[in-house]
């Protein structure tokens, strides 16, 4: 293939590629004028950047005295070039100012005053490249601060580090910019010294073939590069049709070798490097005179100047001075001048004359007004696009500007990246052509700002989404282990309770209490009606061995079984109220006033019988099956009161129980009798007091005696503990018994009291 | 000191849309001519009474619009318009129908849309097949070739027949147009239609006067003018080649197909070539950028397209000639046209696009 190629290229045939322009080129200002050495500038202005890639370390400080080709910066970095003295002076300030930059942009600069000496630094003379290692050439050019001077400024010792199966080293001097002859000049006048520069990068890249480009319309340029190639068979002089952009990087690889770089890749994979001939010059310098780049040919031009020519300008010198030594017309204040830094398609305007020129810049244009007057238009022309499609016929990229230029305005960017806005490499052609003057490459500028921008937002969004997703999954990972946890804990507390430990079986008890409370509490629900089987139930419990625990259980469902009592007559009595029958309440009143003394009886004799019952099983155990008929025990334990002091305590407890039964009784009794009603409101007023007196008290007092009873009953269960402890049982059973005396006195009195004034409604305070 | 700040290109070619269509008008000029020559005064009356009508309604528009009137009444669009518009108009028709026409092209397919650069129908066309639908009777008061018309023509008689309905001498319009053997003439196009219909050969029906000596007596001659005109536009590259020469070769093909399938009942590739608005529409209508496609492919699409659907409307469709509707149709799948002709970018592959 390469062969082929080679073929056609001997044969002056080339590819095409699609679209270009032909503007004016205006060469002939410049480009038979010899390149014009110029006096030394009294200041220099030379930015820390001239390239693509990052500055360097500062090297010199305010003040210093630098010697011409001196280091100011070191390159820590291989996309740093360092910059250099362009000639002896002191550094007078390090600081930002205005530089080469469409947006008038400023960066920090070196200012170095000339002290007009030139003073080299000692210089290190290669005689003979031929003893240099590839390396060393390459730290060279490195040091020597060389990048791209064609265009964009890529650091050129980068391109020129060898890589294996370069096909093609292409050599770009076909400079398709109108106006700009620098590269012209400089074929025309060095073409020895850019020929030992190729050769330089011949030895570094080994390609099979070197392809020096050059427009037609540089006749000059070609014979003194033919001539220095002499005959060279490796080095092939393209001498290829003139055509806006043939000077670009994918066009011109498309004039010579008919390929195409594919999209978003770089020559290089294609085995295609590209060096510009200034930069071939430059290598040249560097390589064998350690001269570091600190001067390029500038094309000053335009029918603005009175003297347009090519200078060596030193890199730094601010335009101002460029302009004056090539006769610019002093500028009236409020005419509008442009001037530009490149050519006329794709340079930019400077905002202020002390922009310094820098290692890629080329040609400064001073138009006139009347070779372009479209600079000088101070307010868009732009019409609607009427889609006739010029634009698209000039793409050099076979893009569709047109719709480009819709979307763009649209700012559809799905769209744009859709239609490849990417590969526009803002040429200018479409917005050359254009009729109805839309400034096309401004609006595909500020597309790509956005968009890159816009990537970059969404670059942040995705961070931002991929942290938060991290921190989501790590809290719900956190929640995960703790459930985990907590059920291992739930299962460790199992497994330990199963276990035949002290803590175990406590925990174990505490367990069956509870649920022996639930079972008794809901056997008395059902019991609650039937009292005599409640105490046959409690005698079965009795009589049923282990005596402890079924003696608490026993009073625990008395108790139980009686306030259930206690609430039905209440109840009943409330359903009374609403009934104006006074004789058929105090009846009822009455017979429950007698139940509820009954019951208090039967309680107390049953602790009696208990008591009894107990002593009579500490001395005989197996005297037990006495067939319980309640009135017996009662009489029993009355005539039976024996002097055993075990039995004393429950004998106190249940002689205070029917005391405080028999007080009871009177009191209803008594408050029968009163029939006035204001005397018995007094009275139970009093009563009141003494029952909303002692009530919190009593209640404070048997809730925890009850609740510590039922923890001992249990202990005494699982411990089997002896007698003493029976005693506390007892007694807290005793309490139980009198606190649900109590209640039925109290729920006795509330109801007569209610009973009594249906009227007056008397508030239930006291209860 | 500060400069002047503008942003590259800094340089232009210095064309100017308005430069452009005045081109085109320049470039219908022989094509008017010759018209004049065989048809006399009429469609030149027609031209002004639009051209004036464009002028009025853009005015009245743009102003309504608050858009810069100096800039935009003449940029030539509008009267590049009027002028396409008066040329296909019968040139006896009565004068409200070039008002009309033109008002309707201009204000609602051209301005109502977003004016220049916006209308997806070309505007001269929508108003043509407007006043073709609507007023079907003026609009077939072609007038036959002066050479075979008795009355005198004159301008003062077109004029008043355009303003009145009748000449100076009172002769009415379907007098003018009744040639001396007493029939009505029309156009080529139109009585080879009526002739085939009627169960005549084409060779038969050629020998009316109408159809003189080569293909369409006239209508060759302006045919061939605006063909000379249209040429002039590709070599003054003020247009794409692409969609003219993509419409003739497919109309001369489908001609070609039918003229070999059938000679009797199909007229030649020439005589489609050179009657009608064959020319005209091929140079000066389906040229019009805006409705257009845009990419060089989807105009080779768009210029086949127009040439199939001419050739079909006129051999088995309803009208005698058909690129006003042909063009129509073709300007609504323009923008599909585009969607699928765009071309490879550079360095991408062909499926990628």
């Amino acid at each position: 293939m390469v062969e082929s190629i080679i073929e056609r290229i001997n044969s002056g045939r080339f590819w095409d590629f699609h679209g270009g322009i032909h503007p004016p080129e205006q060469k002939t200002l410049t480009s038979d004028k010899p390149i014009k050495q110029l006096n030394l500038p009294k200041q220099l202005i030379i930015p820390l950047q001239q390239h693509i890639g990052r500055e360097g370390e500062l090297l010199v400080k305010v003040g210093e005295q630098v010697l011409k080709g001196q280091a100011l910066t070191l390159s820590t970095n291989p996309m740093v070039v360092p910059i250099h003295a362009p000639t002896s002076g002191v550094i007078s300030a390090i600081k930002q100012s205005v530089i080469a930059h469409p947006s008038g942009l400023s960066q920090l600069c070196v200012f170095l005053d000339v002290d007009g000496q030139d003073t080299w630094r000692k210089r290190n003379v290669c005689s003979d490249i031929k003893q240099l290692s590839n390396h060393e050439i390459i730290e060279k050019i490195a040091d020597a601060g060389i990048s791209g001077m064609g265009g964009a400024g890529f650091p050129t010792h980068i391109k020129a580090n060898s890589k294996p199966d370069i096909n093609f080293l292409i050599i770009n001097g076909v400079e398709c910019e109108p106006y700009i002859t620098s590269d012209d000049l400089i074929m025309t006048e060095q073409s020895d010294a850019i020929i030992e520069g190729i050769h330089i990068l011949d030895r570094l890249l080994k390609p099979a073939f070197i392809l020096i480009a050059i427009e037609d319309n540089k006749p000059r340029a070609i014979k003194a590069i033919q001539k220095a190639v002499d005959g060279v068979e490796k080095i092939k002089v393209c001498v290829i049709p003139t055509k806006y952009p043939a000077g670009g990087e994918k066009q011109l690889i498309q004039v010579l070798t008919g390929q195409e770089i594919p999209s978003g890749s770089l020559p290089i994979h294609s085995g295609i490097v590209m060096h510009n001939v200034a930069t071939c010059f430059a290598i040249n310098d560097a390589v064998r005179h350690d001269i570091p780049l600190i001067r390029r040919v500038v094309t000053v031009t335009g029918q603005a100047l009175e003297k347009p020519q090519n200078v060596w300008a030193l890199l730094g010198t601010p335009i101002k001075f460029l302009l004056e030594q090539c006769g610019a017309k002093p500028m009236v204040n409020e005419q509008k001048q442009p001037v530009i830094m490149g050519g006329p398609m794709m340079g930019f305007c400077v905002s202020s004359d002390l922009v310094p020129i820098i290692k890629t810049s080329n040609c400064i244009l001073v138009p006139s007004k009347k070779e372009m007057p479209s600079a000088f238009d101070t307010q868009s022309k732009e019409t609607e696009c009427i889609r006739c499609g010029q634009c698209s016929d000039v793409c050099p990229s076979n893009l569709l500007p047109q719709e480009l230029q819709w979307s763009a305005k649209a700012k559809d960017y799905e769209q744009l990246e859709k239609l490849n806005l990417s590969d526009c490499i803002d040429c200018g052609a479409c917005a050359y052509v254009c009729p109805s003057q839309i400034p096309l490459v401004h609006y595909y500028r500020i597309a790509k700002a956005e968009i890159r921008q816009q990537q970059q937002l969404d670059l942040k969004a995705e961070k931002a989404k991929q942290r938060f997703e991290a921190r989501k999954l790590r809290l719900e990972k956190e929640k995960r282990a703790r459930q985990e946890k907590n059920k291992k804990a739930a299962a460790a507390r199992k497994a330990a309770m199963n276990k035949k430990t002290p803590e175990a079986n406590e925990a174990k008890s505490a367990v069956a209490a509870a649920l022996a409370r639930v079972k008794a509490k809901k056997a008395a629900g059902n019991l609650a009606n039937a009292k005599p089987q409640v105490e046959k139930v409690a005698d079965n419990v009795i009589d049923t061995g282990s005596d402890e625990k079924s003696q608490v259980a026993a009073a625990i469902a008395r108790a139980k079984a009686k306030r259930q009592l206690k609430a039905d007559s209440t109840q009943n009595s409330t359903v009374d109220n609403s009934e104006v029958n006074h004789a058929s309440q105090s009846v009822e009143t009455a017979s429950h006033s007698a139940t509820d003394d009954k019951k208090a009886k039967i309680a107390a004799a049953i602790a009696k019988a208990k008591a009894k019952k107990q002593h009579q099983h500490s001395e005989s155990p197996g005297n037990e099956t006495s067939p319980a008929n309640t009135a017996n025990i009662t009489k029993k334990s009355q005539r039976e009161e024996t002097p055993t002091l075990n039995d004393k305590k429950a004998k106190i407890a249940a002689a205070v129980a029917k005391a405080k039964a028999k007080k009871a009784k009177q009191k209803q009794e008594h408050t029968h009798a009163d029939n006035p009603v204001i005397e018995a409101k007094a009275k139970f007023t009093d009563t009141e007091v003494i029952s909303s007196n002692d009530e919190p008290v009593m209640a404070n007092e048997i809730k925890p005696v009850k609740t510590k009873s039922i923890a001992q009953a249990n202990d005494k269960i699982n411990d089997k503990v002896s007698a003493p402890r029976d005693k506390k049982a007892k007694i807290a059973a005793a309490i139980a018994k009198a606190k649900a005396k109590k209640k039925s006195k109290e729920a006795a009195n509330s109801h007569k009291k209610s009973s009594d004034n249906p009227l007056t409604k008397q508030p239930d305070e006291s209860i | 000191m500060a400069f002047w700040i503008a942003s590259s290109p800094h340089n232009h070619n210095q064309t100017q849309t308005s430069r452009l269509m005045r081109l085109v008008i320049y470039a219908a000029l022989p094509g008017i001519a010759a018209q004049w020559y065989f048809f006399g005064w009429g469609n030149l009356i027609h031209i002004t009474l639009a051209m004036i009508t464009a002028l009025v309604c853009e005015f009245t528009v743009l102003s309504l619009r608050n858009k810069p009137i100096s800039k935009q009444l003449f940029d030539g669009s509008g009267l590049l318009t009027a002028v396409l518009l008066g040329i296909c108009l019968p040139a006896l028709a009565p004068w409200w129908i070039s008002v009309i026409g033109t008002m309707f092209a201009i204000i609602i397919a051209k301005q109502l849309y977003g004016g220049l650069g916006h209308n997806p129908f070309n505007p001269a066309m929508a108003g043509y097949v407007v006043l073709l639908v609507s007023f079907p009777l003026e609009m077939t008061l072609w007038q036959p070739p002066l050479a075979l018309v008795s009355v005198d023509l004159n301008f003062s008689n077109t004029l008043t027949t355009i303003l009145t309905g009748f000449t100076v001498e009172g002769y009415s319009v379907e007098q003018v147009r009744t040639s001396i053997d007493g029939i009505t003439m029309a156009t080529p196009l139109d009585t080879l239609k009526t002739n085939i219909n009627s169960g005549l050969t084409v060779l038969e029906s050629i020998n009316s006067p109408v159809f003189g000596d080569n293909f369409a007596f006239g209508w060759e001659w302006i045919n061939g003018a605006f063909l000379l005109g249209g040429l002039f536009l590709i070599f003054k590259k003020a247009m794409p080649w692409q969609a003219p020469i993509s419409f003739l070769i497919s109309l001369f093909i489908c001609s070609f197909v039918g003229y070999s399938i059938s000679p009797d009942t199909s007229a030649s590739t020439m005589f489609h070539w050179f009657s009608g608005a064959t020319m005209l529409g091929a140079f000066f209508i389906l040229t019009d950028p805006v409705s257009g496609a845009t990419s060089n492919k989807g105009k080779i699409v768009f210029g086949l397209l127009a040439g199939l659907l001419v050739y079909l409307i006129r051999t088995i469709g309803g009208y005698p000639d058909g690129v006003a509707f042909a063009v129509l149709l073709c300007n609504m799948s323009a923008p599909l046209i585009d969607q699928y002709t765009r071309p490879r970018t550079y360095g991408h592959l062909k499926g990628e696009r």
